[in-house]
């Protein structure tokens, strides 16, 4: 799976739980800044990609994670995994 | 599983001191829009001085008998869930048997927030064989471990207690699913030597949209029940947001879900009797409802039951 296929998972996740405009979501886009998503919203968007991919990403893991592309970037790494 | 299980009468008690979010922005780094948008709670009880857990237990019970229309000494058994004594020891039945006048076999049950469900269903076990009706309590005075100094925790947990009387009826306990992983206990805790509540709010956030589901799934299935035939759906009142996203992949509409934690905050063990009571008060529980009824909680602890309501 490429980048831009999990860029589109997880836009699908994060629209499905903050209703935000799909095009806000992009790799430069700050979860808290531009999407207005705080932590427990995130927990929920990166729970709707573990449904999706059969993946885990353990809490501790989502601490530092800001950005969309930040996101992906774990994403990444457990795809692979 | 069913056979003759009635909730004869439900109360509760509310705790003297009603506690606002504002209230606890003046004490905490904390704001009104903070609790609400991340938990639901507007405001929750907390307990008054002199109010102990066996006081409250003492009077959600006594309404709860009043409710079924019986007197304290007809009382068959107490089961009494808390993860939160007034004592060590003895248990909490015991000052509560003692305040009511009684003298009936009881025991405290500790299963944290799955405590409620817990003792349900090992009431509606019990009752079969017993002398009278069998009464169930969650109660719970959280105040007594919650740091005041932690706004992650301080916000969120309160004190209150709810009761059932169980008799032989028409309703039935028709399926339950109860489990343990306590390879997660670090994630809800008061660590060892420790006083106070601590959380890992996010990994319990998580772990418990996918066990409220995972169990309500379970006690459906078992008493043959779909998720979609559940007429009242009461669940642990954690956080709305949890609530929210267990409903939601259960396809349980929002309408048929009981929510008062915006008044109480996080309960524990009495958040299901409380929500149940007041549902009840509300004229929401009707004869033949199917009523699910789901916990959660430190442990990481689980108990669900699927009653038809009588």
């Amino acid at each position: 799976m490429n980048r831009d296929q999990l860029l589109e998972i997880l836009r699908e996740a994060t629209v499905g739980v903050l209703g935000c405009d799909p095009a806000a979501v992009k790799p430069e886009a700050h979860f808290a800044d531009d999407l207005d998503a705080d932590s427990l919203a995130l927990v929920e968007i990166i729970m709707a990609v573990e449904d999706r991919l059969d993946i885990q990403v353990p809490e501790d893991e989502l601490k530092d994670v800001r950005t969309v592309g930040a996101a992906l970037d774990l994403l990444e790494g457990k795809v692979a995994a | 599983m069913s056979g003759g299980l009635a909730v004869a009468g439900l109360g509760l008690a509310a705790p003297g001191r009603t506690v606002t979010n504002a209230d606890l922005a003046e004490v905490l780094d904390t704001s009104d829009e903070w609790i609400r948008s991340r938990s639901g709670i507007g405001e929750r009880r907390w307990a008054s001085e002199g109010e102990t857990t066996a006081s409250l237990a003492t009077e959600a019970i006594a309404s709860a008998l009043k409710a079924a229309g019986r007197t304290p000494d007809e009382v068959g058994f107490l089961v009494l869930a808390t993860c939160t004594p007034d004592q060590l020891l003895p248990h909490t039945g015991a000052a509560v048997c003692d305040a009511l006048g009684i003298r009936c076999g009881s025991f405290d049950l500790h299963a944290a927030c799955a405590g409620f469900v817990s003792a349900l269903v090992t009431g509606a076990s019990l009752l079969p064989t017993a002398p009278g009706p069998v009464v169930v309590c969650g109660v719970e005075r959280l105040t007594q471990i919650l740091d005041p100094d932690d706004r992650t925790t301080a916000v969120l947990f309160a004190d209150g207690a709810g009761a059932a009387v169980l008799e032989p009826g028409d309703g039935a306990l028709l399926g339950w699913d109860a489990g343990t992983d306590g390879s997660l206990r670090e994630l809800l805790e008061v660590p060892v030597g420790g006083r106070f509540i601590h959380m890992d709010g996010g990994e319990v956030f998580r772990r418990a949209v996918r066990i409220v589901v995972d169990s309500a799934i379970a006690a459906c299935e078992r008493a043959g029940v779909a998720p979609d035939e559940v007429d009242v759906f009461v669940p642990h009142q954690a956080n709305v947001r949890i609530v929210e996203a267990a409903r939601s992949r259960l396809g349980i509409p929002a309408e048929r879900t009981v929510v008062n934690l915006d008044r109480w905050g996080n309960t524990s063990a009495a958040s299901i009797a409380i929500a149940l009571a007041e549902a009840d008060a509300a004229g929401r529980l009707h004869p033949g409802n199917h009523v699910l009824l789901s916990g959660f909680g430190a442990g990481m602890t689980w108990a669900s039951a699927l009653l038809r309501w009588s």
